[in-house]
């Protein structure tokens, strides 16, 4: 497992989308050979996918033969609600690219029967012949997409019912209103993250040092499930300093001392920064 | 093609009172909700165009037009037709996709001859869309005349049936009527109006504060040429400008009030007492003669000879006014300049408020999904860049860089 620690979420955001866009241009996708991409919502991913869209905009990378992938969503919650996820990655992603409709997949929390839903979305993913690189984030609980505390290492897609934490903590998105916030979502399980070639997830924030402590430095633990990219022959952490308040000294400078190693995962960092300037 | 998806994209949208920077999405004619297309049809733009960063307003829209580009609506009569779509053509340099012609005082034959000729008419390239004719008059008062002519100035002698027996039969093509409320059976006859879908302006009026309040109650909702043709404002009976400030309004219900911003028609001082009154109800009119569009010089209109300068048009050899010639896309800026208002407020006196005034505002004056995808771009002066009707761009602004539109490949 590689660790990147960055100084804070703002370069971690910058790293992460410049690291999408080697993935993608290393790989050259084209009409028969897609590039499938996995991908989560949430405050960290937001800036990830601003720089992204700024990429695009500089003619520096294309969606146009990239296929999505969405980790998860919530049940029974309107689409065009403000915080369901189709709303989420239209508004933040989707529409400022050129990646075509029948390349995005997003689970569809109002179908009417959920659960052959979950069982069509492997489905896709295998047929689309598996995701090349899924991008997530992490609760302060330590879950990955919406596999909560508990849940199995080696779930697939499926209805999950949410954490007390998690329900109180999105209150704040549905007027403080418990009673409006989902109870539900759908999500890929923790064993199709793991089917990935490749799994990159970003950590930003003192709220989720625990997490990082737990995944890192601890073992594999179904109480804290993103731990299970351990075992993931390919797998990527990159975090802030702030989230790395629980790690032992130790541990953060063998990381660190591992930067010129890590740095070269993505294109030299002058090429983009002469760009930063440049209108979105 | 009428049924390719566009996407106005680098600019800055006018949308549910604020400027926020969103791209815009236009098919068959109408603003669009991009998610669905996206999401349900799996669907894209055809075209993509580059706005360069300019604002992007919904078309304005002029209530009161008597005429321009040489053209005297309630003169000419004989070739109407042809004077409509010389109007309606000329308009669109100015912004304006939709407009009602407007017929001042005239004898019931002129009516009878001329309304039936008027009809709605939606827009295109070949001119702005008539939302239906402005009849203000003949039911008006004889001592708040103004220009209009006593000898055709008419009274409700049979009530509600007066409409039909002055207007003629086709007086459903009227959208909208100016008329003094303090005439003997005008509650009936606002009733009967507004009943029928018609907006009733009160105008070219003696009334008093109590009988507009009257009037409003019975259905009237719009004040022509707020401070023209009225009684000045007195603080015992502020008279119809009293409307503005009544607390006796039904609840929920917007009194709305053109005004005529062009600098010389209603001082600045006047306009920024009736916008900082009430600038929900703020509509911005040109009420242009003929004189509207034509180049400085001498000019024979109607029986007059009128010498029109940059911002006027005066009766040859005085100083008399005769009627107002500034644009829609001036009179904007100038309430801006003015009244220091914002830019959202400025537009929407030109655009939703007048849409609220017809009652016509799920069709036109924003741009919310399902409206109609009449536009107009603005530079950050507000000058007119370009003109849209029904997605189509009916006119180009020649010294502005033209736009370009790119052609999305479909698989």
């Amino acid at each position: 497992m590689r660790l990147v620690i960055q100084e804070n979420s703002d370069l971690v955001t910058d790293w992460a989308a410049r690291y999408v866009l080697k993935r993608v241009k290393d790989f050259n996708p084209g009409p028969d050979n897609f590039f499938v991409l996995g991908l989560p919502t949430g405050s960290t991913p937001l800036g990830m996918y601003r720089k992204l869209i700024e990429f695009h905009k500089q003619g520096r990378i294309s969606f146009r033969y990239v296929k999505t992938f969405n980790m998860d969503e919530y049940v029974n919650l309107p689409r065009e609600h403000p915080e369901s996820y189709h709303y989420f990655m239209w508004n933040n992603f989707f529409k400022h690219i050129d990646i075509l409709p029948e390349n995005v997949h997003i689970l569809d929390g109002n179908a009417a029967d959920l659960q052959a839903e979950c069982l069509a979305y492997e489905e896709k993913i295998k047929e689309a012949g598996g995701v090349h690189l899924f991008v997530g984030g992490i609760g302060p609980d330590g879950h990955i997409a919406f596999n909560e505390p508990g849940s199995s290492l080696v779930s697939r897609t499926r209805l999950k019912t949410l954490a007390q934490d998690t329900i109180i903590a999105n209150a704040r998105f549905f007027n403080n209103d418990l009673s409006k916030v989902p109870k539900q979502a759908l999500t890929v399980g923790v064993g199709t993250v793991m089917d990935a070639n490749e799994v990159m997830v970003l950590i930003t924030g003192a709220h989720k040092a625990l997490a990082l402590y737990k995944a890192v430095e601890e073992g594999v633990n179904h109480m804290w499930t993103v731990s299970a990219i351990q075992q993931h022959p390919r797998a990527l952490l990159i975090c802030d300093e702030d989230a790395t308040l629980e790690l032992k000294v130790k541990t953060v400078k063998y990381f660190k001392n591992l930067w010129d190693v890590h740095s070269k995962l993505v294109d030299p960092l002058d090429d983009i920064k002469s760009q930063d300037g440049a209108q979105v | 093609m009428k049924s390719d998806i566009i996407q106005f994209h680098n600019c800055f949208i006018l949308r549910d009172g604020q400027i926020i920077k969103e791209d815009l999405w236009t098919c068959e004619g109408k603003i669009v909700d991009p998610e669905p297309i996206f999401f349900d049809k799996k669907d894209y733009a055809d075209i993509k165009i580059d706005c360069r960063g300019l604002l992007i307003a919904p078309g304005y829209i002029d209530l009161q037009v008597n005429g321009g580009f040489g053209v005297d609506f309630s003169r000419d009569s004989e070739t109407i037709e042809h004077g409509l779509e010389v109007v309606a053509k000329g308009l669109l340099v100015y912004g304006t996709t939709s407009f009602c012609p407007t017929l001042v005082t005239s004898s019931p034959e002129f009516y009878h001859q001329v309304v039936g000729k008027i009809k709605k008419t939606p827009g295109s390239s070949k001119g702005a869309e008539i939302l239906g004719i402005h009849v203000e008059g003949p039911f008006i008062n004889n001592d708040k005349k103004g220009a209009h002519e006593k000898k055709f100035i008419h009274q409700f002698d049979h009530g509600a049936n007066s409409i039909e027996e002055v207007y003629g039969k086709d007086w459903r093509n009227i959208s909208m009527v100016t008329l003094a409320p303090e005439l003997e059976n005008s509650t009936e006859a606002i009733k009967h109006l507004t009943s029928n879908g018609v907006t009733v302006s009160l105008g070219h009026s003696m009334g008093s504060l109590v009988q507009g309040e009257e009037a409003v109650r019975n259905g009237a909702s719009f004040i022509t040429h707020l401070f023209n043709a009225m009684l000045p404002f007195h603080h015992r009976d502020p008279g119809l400008i009293g409307l503005l400030a009544s607390s006796k309004i039904p609840p929920g219900k917007t009194v709305y009030y053109g005004i005529i911003a062009d600098g010389i028609h209603t001082h600045p001082a006047a306009l920024r007492i009736a916008y900082r009154t009430h600038p929900k109800g703020l509509v911005l009119v040109t009420d242009a003669i003929s004189a509207l569009g034509l180049e400085p010089g001498q000019y024979k209109l109607g029986y007059q000879d009128v010498v029109v300068t940059e911002n006027c048009a005066m009766l040859s050899g005085t100083t008399t006014l005769c009627g107002a010639i500034a644009s829609m896309d001036k009179c904007v800026r100038h309430l801006k300049r003015a009244t220091e208002c914002s830019t959202v407020e400025a537009l929407e006196a030109a655009t939703l408020h007048p849409a609220c005034a017809l009652g016509i505002q799920d069709r036109k004056g924003s741009l919310r999904f399902g409206r109609d995808a009449d536009l107009v771009m603005l530079d950050d002066e507000l000058n007119v860049v370009s003109t849209w009707i029904a997605s189509e761009r009916v006119y180009q602004n020649p010294a502005a860089l033209e736009l370009t539109a790119q052609r999305v490949p479909k698989i």
